[in-house]
């Protein structure tokens, strides 16, 4: 870039191109990413117990299932609240253009949507069973339908049934990791973008994915249990822990490492990418994502993993440090997508980002968004119980 | 002075009959074809009016002439017109530059250049050492980033080497306004489709110039084949003159050249 020669110069007249103005992608598309990172995280979850066998997961591995089934269900509606033409959504399935990476999303949500929906019904195929036998009417079809017609609950059907849990869940793992690293790379593969346009960005999007799941993996299997008056189970949330702490480390190395390549290279429109992170974003960035809920959560995970702590504290900080990654990762998410827009093209100023209330996109629609999983997750909890009896007898 | 005082039914008679004649005369003149060409379109491109197009046998270059632009803001409202932009929205602009003799540069460009830049900046304290003004466009690149990133192929690049946009097609993603790095693209807020400048693409298949190029007064827009040979775009583009393109480091190569672009410009 022949004209970086002077940052100084450059940024002397704030100029923003005309059409740079308008923050095209807005708060459906923070929210987009956020949800299959969510699916991914709680799919990881789930993933430990019933492939690699960490037993202590098994209170958390069946709600952990229906948790990423609730959150993949709506995957999708942010991206239809968002398009200009939602109407023709399905051109993506049936005229996808082979260049695009976008192109893929609808076969990838297909065949994610399709493992964990297979999974759930190996799962819960003897509670459905059970179900199917004391329904009647078009509930029974229904069960008949999720139990593929089958009754048999002998000790081979279920030796059978694990096996088939195990297969899927080992498909899972990499449709699970296609299906946000291609998230990252919706952005990463932006090479007009410099704050978006780098190969690490798959990477740190599926490492926060990881995060954010398991953080609210955590958080709602405590705050289920004790809204219900039940035991927590100590165990499970060290495990928990302990895998949150190891993704999250790798997520912020992998986020700093980023800012850091930039500074240090100092490649095309570095100063751009710097005077973005120190100016509109010097606040959401360097003390919300990176300060407040990076180095303080580092810190207490740090405390967790090398001392003793009480269950009780241990589990009421899990919460708590939970809930600050859980909204880390959104700030993450809003700093990546709308903040790399307000960076013009002209490499010569930043535009604005004002969230409306009422928009399609509009602070109310994020948050009836956000609701929906959770009104999906509470009908599921009446098909599918969340917790196994002798999960509970694992109770301390 | 007396006046004299006809018949006054003589009088009404041969007023109507003037009027009914005029009528009729004037009628036919206007509906009687006399082999004028007023109704026709002008052939501005050669070699197109009157053929049959051939798609596959054509190429088209666009020339700024940084040097002669004057700012007048004429090409942004031709192409408002031609196309109906909604407010605030720009197929096409006009910036200024303006550098100072500090080496910083001062851009702007209210409206998009849409009203013309009539009056100087007043904001500059420094000593002016030079301005100038510098019009954009779709770039239509031959690797055109927008085209890769469309998930629907409703963005593609004809035989002919225009990039456009399938109206029919578009799902409004918005992807492929990230992927322009030029930001020529946007939304527009009433048919809710991707839209960008088509170098007037169905007046070009008639064989008339890109609207803003025709009414460019200085000829900073240049416009033609460059397979007709004696066209001015084929003289700039194969003679010795110095033409840059922008942002050549994202690789999209553009046909779309600046002739005098300072290195300032971005």
């Amino acid at each position: 870039m022949d004209a970086a020669h002077s940052s100084v110069a450059m940024l002397v007249s704030n100029y923003v191109f005309p059409n740079d103005l308008h923050v095209h992608w807005s708060m459906m598309i923070v929210l987009y990413p956020y949800i299959t990172g969510l699916v991914d995280g709680a799919f990881i979850i789930a993933a430990l117990y019933y492939l690699f066998d960490v037993k202590s997961l098994r209170p958390v591995a069946r709600f952990s299932l229906l948790f990423a089934l609730a959150f993949l269900a709506i995957a999708t509606l942010p991206l239809l609240l968002h398009l200009g033409r939602p109407e023709r959504n399905f051109n993506m399935l049936l005229t996808p253009s082979p260049s695009s990476a976008m192109a893929g999303f609808g076969y990838i949500y297909a065949v994610s949507m399709g493992v964990v929906v297979f999974i759930v019904l190996f799962v819960y195929r003897e509670d459905l069973v059970e179900l199917r036998a004391t329904s009647k009417g078009w509930l029974q079809l229904l069960y008949r339908a999720l139990t593929f017609d089958s009754i048999d609950v002998s000790e081979d059907a279920r030796k059978l049934d694990k096996k088939i849990i195990r297969f899927l869940v080992g498909i899972g793992i990499p449709v699970a990791v296609i299906l946000h690293g291609y998230v990252g790379f919706i952005f990463g593969g932006v090479k007009a973008n410099p704050t978006w346009s780098t190969p690490l960005m798959p990477v740190i999007f599926l490492f926060s994915a990881c995060v954010s799941g398991i953080s609210a993996i955590i958080l709602a299997y405590i705050v289920i249990r004790k809204a219900k008056g039940r035991s927590i189970d100590h165990n499970c949330i060290k495990t928990c822990i302990n895998t949150l702490t190891l993704f999250f480390i790798l997520a912020f190395t992998f986020e700093m490492l980023e800012v850091f390549s930039h500074s240090y290279l100092k490649s095309g429109y570095h100063h751009m990418v710097e005077g973005l992170l120190n100016g509109p974003l010097a606040s959401s960035f360097w003390l919300w994502q990176v300060k407040i809920c990076s180095v303080i959560p580092l810190f207490v995970l740090g405390v967790m993993g090398i001392f003793k702590i009480k269950p009780f504290l241990y589990n009421f900080t899990a919460a708590v440090v939970s809930a600050i990654l859980l909204l880390q990762v959104l700030i993450m998410r809003w700093n990546v997508v709308i903040g790399g827009q307000l960076m013009s093209k002209s490499a010569r100023g930043y535009t604005e980002f004002h969230p409306e209330w009422f928009d399609k996109e509009g602070i109310l629609a994020v948050i009836i968004v956000m609701a929906i999983p959770f009104i999906i997750l509470f009908v599921l909890s009446k098909i599918f119980p969340f917790w196994t009896a002798d999960s509970e007898t694992n109770v301390k | 002075m007396k006046i004299l005082n006809p018949s006054p039914e003589m009088d009404r008679r041969s007023f109507v009959k003037k009027v009914l004649n005029g009528t009729i005369a004037g009628s036919l003149f206007l509906a009687w074809p006399m082999g004028g060409t007023s109704l026709e379109t002008p052939e501005e491109i050669p070699g197109i009016k009157g053929k049959e197009y051939d798609i596959l046998n054509q190429e088209f270059a666009f020339i700024v002439d940084v040097t002669r632009c004057i700012g007048c803001g004429s090409c942004c409202v031709a192409d408002k017109r031609e196309y109906n932009v909604p407010d605030g929205n720009y197929r096409t602009w006009v910036e200024r530059y303006v550098k100072g003799f500090s080496d910083k540069i001062y851009v702007d460009s209210p409206h998009g250049g849409l009203d013309g830049y009539q009056h100087a900046r007043t904001d500059i304290e420094e000593e002016i050492r030079d301005t100038f003004f510098v019009p954009k466009l779709c770039n239509m690149c031959k690797e055109a980033p927008c085209v890769q990133v469309c998930p629907v192929g409703a963005t593609f690049i004809s035989p002919d080497g225009f990039v456009l946009v399938d109206e029919k097609r578009c799902v409004g993603c918005a992807y492929c306004i990230q992927a322009c790095p030029y930001s020529v693209r946007f939304l527009n807020p009433v048919t809710k489709i991707a839209e960008k400048c088509t170098w007037c693409y169905h007046r070009v298949r008639k064989g008339l110039l890109p609207a803003c190029v025709e009414v460019c007064p200085t000829g900073a827009r240049k416009f033609g084949s460059m397979k007709d040979e004696t066209s001015e775009v084929y003289k700039i583009l194969k003679g010795p003159g110095v033409l840059t393109v922008l942002k050549k480091e994202m690789g999209t190569f553009p046909a779309l050249y600046y002739k005098g672009a300072r290195r300032e410009v971005i």
